[in-house]
């Protein structure tokens, strides 16, 4: 098995990105190797290679996942390429039950006799660990869907664009900040497609091909003389999308409130624009004025607030993470089993719809099936602001009386184990129809905050400080100029019930996250967050400057 | 076989070397054997073994540089990625940032390999993960943990001459335990480079001790309180300030480590004067690897200096611009204490916080190293010398800069993550709001 690689985005000066380091899998390949696909059938042969000597050894279930991860990273800085990651990751994982216990294993050697080995250790793991097991493992039914495929859907394959293409937008962007005022500029572009397939003794055999692409950058601004510094990150969005991302489209840019500049970006960015504006901004953030702390009402920008819906509703609703099975690492959840009983938890105000959906197009989370076969959908967690489910996989979705799993399961490489991961986790729009000027037009005293910035939760996602990228006065029902040193704190159920209204589905956009953490060893996962540009009142702003 | 002795490794390096085209070729060696077992709710959730061999091989033609990784190790594999490093290289743009290859070079011994972590097996961490639930069982809570190991090694050679190898081997436990009602929590982490040292059930009893006391907890209003850090608490803050050492990123004026006119504080005092941190790969009780990956000797160095910056980490290209010495980022820290145990720090405290670790620290401001956090699994109130009762958790809003600026003692340091970190006392400790976590 891999171990990882991690690559140290703070020594590439991604300070910015508030991630120390983010995993590289697997070998480093020419780029035209992205482009082979391993041939189906010969993936079904081996499949049963796995399911049939799992079952000869006495597992009761067997799934087998053999996985093609591909990854293309390229990082510059001003103007100057400093790194480029082509890397394949390909091996398998098998996961099984015997004497009721989860046993796993995986191996890079894709042969029969690699993978009958693998599949003979995960048994003998499961048979060992067997004697610390309480109660045999229950899983949900599942449908048994034969031999199917699935495909992201994109109009260009991000690893058919050649490299130096892409290493030339990124420098494009670098010069757009540097015209614009920028002392220093970091971008990235990040390209996943993880070719996977998936078999199990119920009897599905599923081919999946899943794309991923996401454009970064972080802008400084120095002022020499007085020694202070201050950055911009992107207003960009991973998606679940091709190349297609990357050129930009007037349809898909929705104007940002009066006098701030800022563009929000649906199914399609402008890396030029953005790094421009981004350059203006991180210098007129030198000179902003800082914040008086207090409380203030807050209209919070898509790109913003999907930061904050992952944290407080999306790892809060995760079973496993309810259930225990987290707890010395990301922690438990104060959506506690009782809550949802008792059918009337208020998680927030009535305006408050959550609804989790693996189906979304565009989305990071977006995919026919999960990683142990279950066919994705969507449903609700928070109806009308009352908290009515949670994100399930097949071994928990009998504790809260499901039949059937939601669909969450998932494994970043072959040669992890799958477990819940949390869908796409989206805040429905107002049905009103509500441009995000007229949302301010109605503030006295508030604060428009876009962008992701700083952001730290408790382990059972009660208390919160979020910063952001941008933050603008509200007065008088106006944006009155740029703040500097905002972040807001709060409570997650007084939070949501402090939401008091939102733009409606044209305001609509993804937020995403590229490489959230969960686990031990810690895996990543994709995942978006829709919402429309929405206001909280009476929020506790501090003000962060401090001296040393 | 994942771990090579340094005979078999030079073997594979000099053969893979010998099929070089390159003006300069320069080839990483690496293996690792590991294994993990993790449980929750008393039960062993997920266990697993891994192995992995790899070469990274790269090639350059003057300021051109590509790499390629192989993990198979016959002569047509090592010929073939020798191949496609040369020529990724030949098509590569021309990096403004080129530094020709290091000679070869004097490296001192440090022994980070210890046969009691390398012989680890399955049944050794079934037992490990017994021991601890018991202790939590013993007690009526619920243990969720997590066990790693690896035995590892790293070799180095290249074209002008170099040649470097090191094994290390480690092992790292955590623990939570919680009461079954939820209302109380505890933990605990310790990492060794020598297996026989971990004592998974008498840690696992500290825990379970916390988690007993932590029981309904009381209220304390936010502010500034004198605190008293255990070292896994210290060392989650002090390790991003050791982080974000950097002399080009403060000589580019972005860093905490600039000031006005484009200087940085290099030489000046940045902390109290009892703040010396230093790395030493010798250190027997954080031994670490005598090269870095480029490389470079990893020698004794001070970075902080009775609170004075003495150091920063500079890479081999900034150096040679700036005309100074490259010094490598180290492979361990360590900042001298007291002869204070945790107990006496307490015995001194009149009344303070003891804080048992912090939770999803996160930089706000890079300027000032501003960061947020909350305490979690262990926060109690001292009064007059003495642990009176648990308290809620608190949000923090804090600079390690000014905490170490607000230093009132330090105890006997401990290893935490591969370094040794005092637990300290801390006056005036910005907490900014409650949270029900427990």
């Amino acid at each position: 098995m891999k171990r990882r690689n991690f690559l140290e985005l703070s020594a590439l000066g991604f300070g910015g990105l508030m991630m120390p380091s983010i995993p590289v899998f697997g070998d480093i390949i020419a780029p035209e190797r992205a482009l082979e696909q391993v041939d189906p059938a010969l993936k079904k042969r081996l499949a049963d290679v796995a399911l049939n000597a799992a079952k000869s050894k006495g597992a009761s279930y067997a799934d087998v996942r053999i996985g093609r991860y591909l990854q293309q990273y390229i990082f510059t800085r001003e103007q100057q390429v400093q790194n480029i990651v082509n890397a394949e990751s390909y091996g398998v994982g098998v996961r099984v039950l015997a004497n009721g216990t989860w046993g796993f294993a995986a191996t890079s050697d894709v042969t029969d006799k690699g993978i009958a080995k693998a599949a003979e250790q995960a048994v003998s793991i499961a048979k060992a660990n067997a004697k610390l097991q309480k109660e045999p493992v229950q899983l949900a039914p599942v449908q048994s869907y034969g031999e199917v495929s699935w495909r992201t859907p994109l109009e260009k394959n991000a690893f058919e664009v050649p490299v130096g293409e892409k290493a030339e937008l990124l420098l494009a962007a670098n010069a757009k900040a540097t015209e614009n005022g920028a002392n220093f500029v970091n971008s990235a572009l990040f390209q996943v497609n993880e070719q996977k397939y998936f078999a199990s003794t119920e009897g599905s055999y599923i081919d999946q091909d899943v794309h991923r692409i996401w454009p970064n950058f972080t802008v400084t601004a120095v002022d020499k003389a007085t020694g202070k510094f201050r950055t911009r990150d992107a207003l960009s969005s991973p998606m679940g999308m091709g190349y297609e991302y990357m050129i930009p489209k007037a349809a898909e840019k929705i104007k940002g409130p009066e006098g701030t500049g800022l563009v929000g970006y649906r199914n399609a960015y402008d890396i030029l624009e953005d790094a421009a504006l981004a350059a203006k901004q991180a210098k007129a953030k030198l000179t902003a004025k800082s914040v008086m702390a207090g409380k203030y009402d807050l209209v919070l920008d898509p790109n913003h607030l999907g930061l904050t819906i992952h944290e407080s509703v999306g790892h809060a609703t995760e079973l496993d993470r309810v259930l225990g099975y987290e707890a010395n690492y990301a922690g438990t959840s104060f959506a506690t089993l009782d809550k949802w009983k008792g059918k009337n938890f208020k998680y927030g105000s009535d305006k408050v719809n959550i609804i989790a959906d693996k189906t979304q197009k565009g989305s990071l989370g977006y995919v026919g099936w999960d990683d142990e076969g279950v066919k994705t959908k969507q449903w609700d967690l928070i109806k009308n602001g009352v908290l009515v489910n949670y994100s399930t996989i097949r071994d928990q979705a009998h504790i809260i009386g499901e039949r059937a799993s939601s669909g969450c399961c998932y494994a970043d490489s072959w040669s992890s184990v799958q477990f819940l991961r949390m869908p796409n986790v989206s805040l429905a729009p107002g049905k009103e129809k509500k441009t995000v000027d007229q949302l301010i037009s109605g503030i006295d005293r508030g604060i428009y905050i876009a962008g992701r910035g700083s952001y730290s939760i408790d382990q059972q996602r009660y208390n919160f400080q979020f910063g952001g990228q941008t933050f603008h006065e509200i007065k008088g029902g106006k944006i009155v100029g740029m703040l500097e040193d905002v972040a807001y704190q709060s409570n997650t159920q007084e939070f949501w019930n402090s939401c008091a209204d939102m733009c409606d589905e044209s305001d609509y956009r993804l937020f995403g996250t590229f490489f959230d953490g969960k686990g031990q060893p810690s895996q990543i996962s994709a995942v978006s967050h829709g919402s429309a540009t929405t206001r909280f009142n009476g929020v506790n702003v501090i003000n962060t400057a401090r001296k040393i | 076989m994942a771990i090579l002795t340094r005979e078999e490794a030079q073997a594979i390096l000099k053969k893979a070397l010998s099929f070089s085209k390159a003006d300069e070729c320069e080839i990483t060696l690496t293996g690792n054997n590991g294994g993990n077992i993790r449980y929750a709710g008393n039960e062993v959730s997920t266990s697993g073994a891994e192995e992995n061999l790899a070469m990274s091989v790269e090639s350059r033609f003057g300021r051109r540089s590509g790499t390629a990784t192989i993990n198979e190790f016959d002569d047509k594999s090592l010929e073939k990625v020798v191949r496609r490093a040369e020529e990724t290289a030949r098509i590569a743009p021309e990096s403004p940032e080129y530094i020709e290859l290091l000679g070869p070079q004097k490296y001192i011994t440090s022994k980070e390999y210890f046969d009691s972590t390398a012989k680890i097996d399955p049944a050794y961490r079934a037992d490990a993960a017994e021991k601890s639930i018991e202790a939590a069982a013993a007690k009526d809570l619920e243990a969720a943990g997590f066990l790693e190991h690896y035995t590892s090694f790293m070799a180095l050679m290249n074209s002008k001459g170099l040649f470097a190898y090191h094994p290390s081997t480690v092992i790292d436990f955590s623990v939570t335990t919680r009461t079954k009602d939820g209302t109380g929590s505890g933990y605990v982490t310790q990492d060794y480079s020598d297996a026989s040292k971990l004592d998974t059930g008498k840690l696992s009893q500290i825990a379970a001790t916390k988690a007993a006391n932590s029981r309904n907890a009381k209220a304390l209003e936010p502010g500034k309180y004198t605190v008293v850090l255990e070292p896994t608490a210290a060392a989650d803050l002090l390790q991003i300030m050791f982080r974000s050492m950097d002399l080009r990123n403060a000589e580019e004026g972005r860093s905490f480590l600039s000031k006005a006119g484009g200087k940085t504080k290099l030489g000046e005092k940045l902390v109290d004067e009892r703040v010396t941190v230093y790395s030493d790969p010798t250190n027997p009780d954080v031994p670490s690897a005598p090269f870095s990956g480029d490389g470079l000797p990893q020698e004794k160095i001070t970075w902080i200096e009775k609170g004075v910056m003495k150091n920063m980490p500079n890479t081999r290209y900034w150096a040679s611009l700036k005309g100074v010495k490259p010094v490598p980022r180290p492979g361990n820290f360590i900042m001298e204490g007291g002869d204070q145990s945790l107990e006496e720090l307490i015995k001194g405290t009149q009344r303070g916080i003891l804080v048992t670790r912090f939770w999803y620290i996160r930089s706000v401001d890079p300027q000032t190293l501003l960061n947020t956090g909350l305490t979690r699994d262990g926060t109690f109130y001292i009064e007059n010398g003495k642990i009176m009762y648990p308290v809620k958790n608190f949000r923090f809003n804090e600079s390690p800069v000014i905490m170490l600026n607000n230093l009132d003692a330090l105890g006997k340091p401990q290893r935490i993550s591969g370094n040794l970190i005092p637990p300290m006392r801390i006056r005036d400790f910005t907490f900014t709001s409650l949270s029900d976590a427990v």
